[in-house]
């Protein structure tokens, strides 16, 4: 039966966040948590390939208590079964201390039940990198693809999947021997409105839930602060122009003021365009 | 790790459509500044087939050195046989930074190499520094979606890696003829060592935008008057690869679909870019679109309070002014597309 | 095939939870069903809890419940262009246990107390929208929702979905709201430091203080504002009826911004930064406005049954009692096995006997008297603020003159007349 276990993140909605412009740091009851976005196309896909070929989607996440409400969204969403590493030794984390804690949950889950398929979102919203699901795939020494916007083709029997990965002007088609690691975008589906019945599934669902100690043959080094190479070392807030200026001048002349304006941050104009 | 055997700056060099990809060349110009402040070299990574001939721009844009993986396994981007080069190359000849364009290729390619060296790796940085005695990496970039800047090191591995958010550094003017010394690698890599083939390349895309997702967006309000007004909104999203939003008062009268509204009862939007056009802001709209990068309000009322949001403001009638915004655009960033494909 | 459940209460306000904790204490298999994110992120209340009639749920609630600030002093400013008579009572017995009342902010209490309801047992959906009532052969069975396959059965339902009952509604227990019934509310939460606020509402660590203001505060419009303090933020907020808000063409959050750009209140506002800004309507039909609450299969709790107090703004304590009494009722009939109207019936009885439906007789006609004679808001008020200025005025005439002159400002014998048959027809709809 074709194993896929999608990873998930809860995060803090970085739309409706506030800070405090004092300590630059956020507000964090201002910004409600949620599943990262891209997570839940994550899940989505893994659900909608069950619903294709057969199988069991589980989800894994790394996070605080309360992310248990990431895990039933999930469940909210189709999937079966959900695990949570939390454990005070992995808060800090990385992204390499973090792809290293997660490789460690997903070996105890293959043990459970083994795995074909692994799932990620294309970034989450926080941490905002990408990197973590390519960071799991390297340690265990699997494909990672990324960028995937549709899941062509995955045959377990004969152990290959076909997807298209996004282009900056395209995309490729690429065949991966199984089990691989797909970091998905967004377009790759919509997530529907989920069923009754999955809601009810979620409302009544408990996770499974394991600290460190759960963890077979864990090296405490690797995780959480200590195990993390990169450290912030300074926060600011982005300067942000007080108040509006008014152009003046003739409509004309403002338009090409304006048209300066924005042509000096071009970068913003191009995003609109690529 | 002993710090000292890590010197020089290095550019992971993306081939694109024949030609290195424009964030390299970026990188090559901030690469630059980062080893003079060094007192180091400034290198490229060429992976490919048939890329040789590449290094030669490299130079004119600022290396002094390019290591080359010419092969046809490197054909076409694969993560494992492009980062099984560059493992070896890092190995070989030790930088103390390495720099990549926060392309797919970029980001993918890094991620990897971060965790097999390992090595810390920061994500989409804007802002990139040295410091000069101690060659740390001052690699800064916006996190939680935007609302603040951060400086990421990585104190206790080398190299330093980062990726870089295209359009951001500025590429060194071409100084035709300036050269440097082509280094020519190779790893024992197989076919079958990679586990991924490329099927088929797909070129072209077209692109929906959703507001909630649009870097920039182009809304309207009541002061377009009518449906028919309101087709400029359209008109300047299209030139400018916008969505298309819209204030509550014009949802309810039906001129577009309630998915464009922005605001308390809308959708929370935080674009790069926000047009907000004979829109009053209300309230309720602004607690929408105030955290947006950049916000243009054009209105023909002084006083509305929309001016105190925004970041410029043009008080005039929306309807003179939007086509001749959508015309000055439309000829400028044309222009520069022009210029791009006569560059190659 | 459907799921079906002993009970369903729709809509998790305070009405609804208090429901479904009851029954869920009770053995009953109860689902709540929220359509917002979580419970409480749609909803909006100045803030004023009850500590009383949340005892009768959960004993002790406030050591363990996110509650803001216990109310020590309560304000009442009648409020003139630029000037204000003030009634208050501060009472240190407030500031300890047992206390009175407390500030809330809806958006974490209507958490805390669904997860209190969860823990006895409910299974809580959010989320999802109720869009209808099923019925078979006349009786409510379990409910449509917007989801797929969204169909679920229960021998009874309870409709705790707030003021505009889309699903009372559709029963046709009650029509579309005249706009004498209803009350536009707006308001806005401020963040400022705590510190700030208890200098300068003169209050000590912890505690809190509640203004009432009348008058200009909604430009003479029949309604109220309010001025709460909570933890590290102010409530403010104007409410009107909707007839009202459409007799003088004025938008409810310009009012809102009068309110907190008057000279009175400016100064308590001071350097706080808006935070959330929320609008919400109040039944304020009263006695007269009730829907029907029973039918068979179904009971309508709360705000959904029109149970506020208008003069007195108590709302979420005849909410909570409210889907307390109905929890009892329906116990008794799963007991029963019994869910007719008449098996249900003794929940309105209920009602009616508690000090629900005993205040909401008493008032029966206040909003409608003060609704149809504005002279109270328009005249009376600003009245009060001259005759005071004149008193307190210190300018060389005596107070005699001075009283004097209060009389002689007030008008005529025929319009003395008029102010005391007011007063007469106030005092006698309020009694
Ligand atoms: C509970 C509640 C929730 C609400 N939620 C939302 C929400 O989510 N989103 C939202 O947008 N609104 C919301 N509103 C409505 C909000 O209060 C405003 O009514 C609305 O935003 C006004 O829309 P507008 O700016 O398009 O129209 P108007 O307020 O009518 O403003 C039109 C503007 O256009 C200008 N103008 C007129 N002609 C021209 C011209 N030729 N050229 C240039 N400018 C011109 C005018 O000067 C004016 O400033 C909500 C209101 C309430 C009470
Ligand atoms: C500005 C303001 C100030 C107030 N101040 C006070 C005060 O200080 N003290 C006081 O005691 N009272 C106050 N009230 C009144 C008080 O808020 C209400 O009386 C009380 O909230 C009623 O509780 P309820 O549970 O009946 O309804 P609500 O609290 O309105 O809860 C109804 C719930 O049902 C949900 N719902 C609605 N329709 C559906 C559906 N179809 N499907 C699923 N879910 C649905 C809603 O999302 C909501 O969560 C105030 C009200 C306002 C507007
Ligand atoms: N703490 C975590 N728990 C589970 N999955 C995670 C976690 N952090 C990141 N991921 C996965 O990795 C992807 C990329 O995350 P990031 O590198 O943080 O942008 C996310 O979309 C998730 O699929």
């Amino acid at each position: 039966m074709l194993h896929i276990v999608a990873c998930i993140k809860q995060v803090p909605d970085t739309k409706i966040i506030k800070m405090n412009p004092k300590t630059n740091t956020m507000d964090r009851a201002s910004a409600p948590a949620i599943l990262n976005p891209y997570d839940s196309h994550a899940v989505e896909e893994a659900v909608r390939l069950k619903a294709r070929y057969g199988g069991f989607v589980s989800v894994l996440t790394m996070g605080p208590p309360p992310a248990v409400k990431a895990i039933k969204k999930c469940i909210e969403i189709g999937a079966d079964e959900g695990y949570m590493i939390t454990d005070r030794a992995f808060a800090g984390a990385d992204t390499l201390a973090t792809s290293y804690a997660l490789t460690k949950a997903l070996e105890k889950i293959a043990a459970i039940r083994p795995v074909d398929l692994i799932i990620c979102g294309k970034m989450t919203i926080d941490g905002d990198t990408g990197q973590v699901g390519p960071g799991i795939a390297r340690r265990l020494d699997i494909p990672p693809l990324t960028s995937v916007c549709k899941v062509v083709e995955i045959n377990r029997e004969r152990g290959y999947a076909v997807v298209h990965r996004k282009l900056e002007d395209g995309h490729e088609v690429i065949r991966s021997t199984l089990p691989c690691l797909l970091s998905v975008e967004k377009e790759i589906n919509e997530v529907p409105y989920s069923s009754m019945p999955n809601m009810l599934r979620a409302a009544r669902y408990q996770p499974h839930i394991w600290s460190v100690n759960d963890l077979p043959d864990i090296d405490r080094a690797q995780l959480g602060l200590k195990g993390s190479p990169t450290i912030v070392s300074a926060v600011w807030a982005p300067p942000k122009p007080q108040g509006g200026k008014l152009l003046e001048g003739a409509p004309s002349e403002q338009v090409n003021q304006l048209l300066d304006v924005l042509l000096e941050r071009r970068e913003l104009l191009e995003v609109g365009r690529s | 790790m002993n710090f000292d055997d890590y010197r020089g700056v290095w550019v992971f060099l993306e081939e694109k459509d024949g030609v290195i990809a424009p964030v390299s060349l970026e990188l090559l110009g901030a690469g630059r500044r980062l080893a003079d402040k060094r007192g180091s070299e400034l290198s490229g990574v060429l992976i490919g087939e048939g890329v040789n001939i590449l290094a030669a721009s490299a130079f004119e844009y600022g290396a002094d050195k390019v290591f080359v993986y010419d092969d046809p396994i490197y054909r076409y981007y694969r993560t494992e046989a492009y980062m099984r080069a560059m493992l070896a190359c890092v190995e070989k000849h030790k930088p103390e930074i390495l720099l990549y364009g926060a392309t797919s290729t970029g980001k993918d390619l890094a991620s990897a190499v971060a965790t097999d060296l390992p090595t810390g790796l920061t994500a989409d940085t804007t802002q990139l520094d040295v410091e000069e005695d101690t060659g740390l990496l001052l690699a800064s970039r916006p996190a939680f979606g935007g609302n603040i800047m951060a400086t990421i090191l990585c104190k206790k591995y080398r190299p330093q890696m980062a990726t870089v958010r295209p359009k951001v550094m500025k590429a060194l003017p071409r100084q035709p003829g300036r050269t440097g010394a082509v280094i020519a690698e190779s790893i024992p890599l197989r076919e079958e060592d990679v586990r991924t083939k490329v099927l088929e390349i797909v070129r072209a895309t077209t692109r929906r935008v959703r507001i909630d997702e649009a870097d920039i967006i182009v809304a309207g309000g009541k002061g377009l008057g009518s449906p028919a007004g309101f087709q400029v909104i359209h008109r300047l999203a299209e030139t400018l690869g916008a969505a298309v939003g819209a204030s509550r008062d014009v949802v309810e009268a039906g001129w577009i679909g309630h998915h464009h509204q922005v605001g308390q009862t809308g959708v929370t939007v935080t674009p790069k870019i926000y047009f907000a056009i004979g829109i009053s802001g209300a309230i309720q709209h602004l607690v929408g679109m105030q955290n947006s990068g950049l916000i243009v309000a054009i209105n023909k009322d002084p006083a509305a309070p929309i001016f105190q949001a925004c970041h410029y403001g043009i008080v005039g009638d929306a309807l003179e002014i939007v086509p001749m915004l959508i015309e000055a655009f439309e000829s400028a960033l044309g222009r520069k597309e022009e210029a791009n494909a006569g560059k190659v | 095939m459907p799921e079906k459940f002993d009970a369903i209460v729709v809509g998790a306000g305070p009405a609804g939870i208090a429901c479904a904790y009851e029954l869920a204490k009770a053995g009953v298999n109860v689902l709540l069903l929220e359509r917002g994110e979580y419970p409480g992120s749609k909803n909006v209340m100045g803030g004023v809890l009850y500590r009383q009639m949340m005892e009768e749920i959960i004993p002790g609630f406030h050591k363990g419940a996110p509650v803001e600030r216990p109310i020590v002093e309560q304000r009442f400013m009648m409020m003139d262009k630029t000037s204000a008579v003030t009634f208050s009572y501060k009472g240190l017995e407030w500031a300890e246990e047992p206390y009175n009342n407390f500030t809330v902010l809806r958006a974490k209490f209507d958490q805390w107390f669904a997860q209190k309801a969860v823990d006895q047992g409910a299974l809580l959906v959010c989320e999802t929208v109720a869009l209808e009532c099923l019925i078979e052969g006349g009786k409510v069975v379990g409910v449509r929702t917007d989801r797929p396959d969204g169909d679920l059965h229960a021998d009874v339902v309870v409709l705790a979905d707030g003021v505009n009952s889309l699903l009372a509604k559709s029963l046709g227990f009650h029509k579309e709201f005249r706009p004498d019934e209803v009350a536009l509310a707006t308001m806005e939460i401020l963040k400022l430091d705590g510190k700030t606020i208890e200098d300068r509402f003169n209050l000590e660590a912890g505690q809190g203080c509640t203004i009432e203001l009348f008058g200009d505060a909604t430009k003479g419009i029949l309604g109220t504002g309010f001025l709460y303090t909570n933890k590290d933020t102010l409530s403010i907020g104007v409410g009107t009826l909707l007839s009202g808000l459409i007799k003088h063409k004025i938008k409810p959050y310009e009012l809102l911004e009068y309110v907190k750009t008057h000279p009175m209140i400016r100064p308590y506002l001071q350097g706080a930064e808006p935070q959330e800004y929320l609008a919400h309507l109040i039944p304020e039909g009263g006695y007269r406005s009730m829907p029907k609450v029973v039918g068979d299969g179904v009971l309508v709790v709360g705000d959904a049954a029109q149970l506020v107090n208008a003069i007195h703004r108590e709302g979420s304590n005849m909410a909570m009692t409210s889907g307390r009494l109905a929890a009892q009722t329906i116990v008794a009939a799963k007991a029963r096995g019994d869910y007719s109207e008449a098996s249900l019936d003794s929940y309105r009885q209920k009602l009616m006997d508690s000090f629900v439906g005993q205040d909401l007789k008493k008032y029966k006609d206040a909003t409608h008297h003060f609704d149809k004679f504005p002279q109270y808001f328009e005249e009376y008020i600003p009245m009060m603020n001259r005759a005071a200025s004149t008193m307190l005025t210190v300018d060389g005439a005596s107070k005699r003159e001075k009283q004097k002159k209060i009389w002689r400002d007030i008008g005529p014998a025929k319009r003395k007349f008029k102010i005391a048959r007011d007063l007469y027809r106030a005092w006698k709809v309020m009694k």
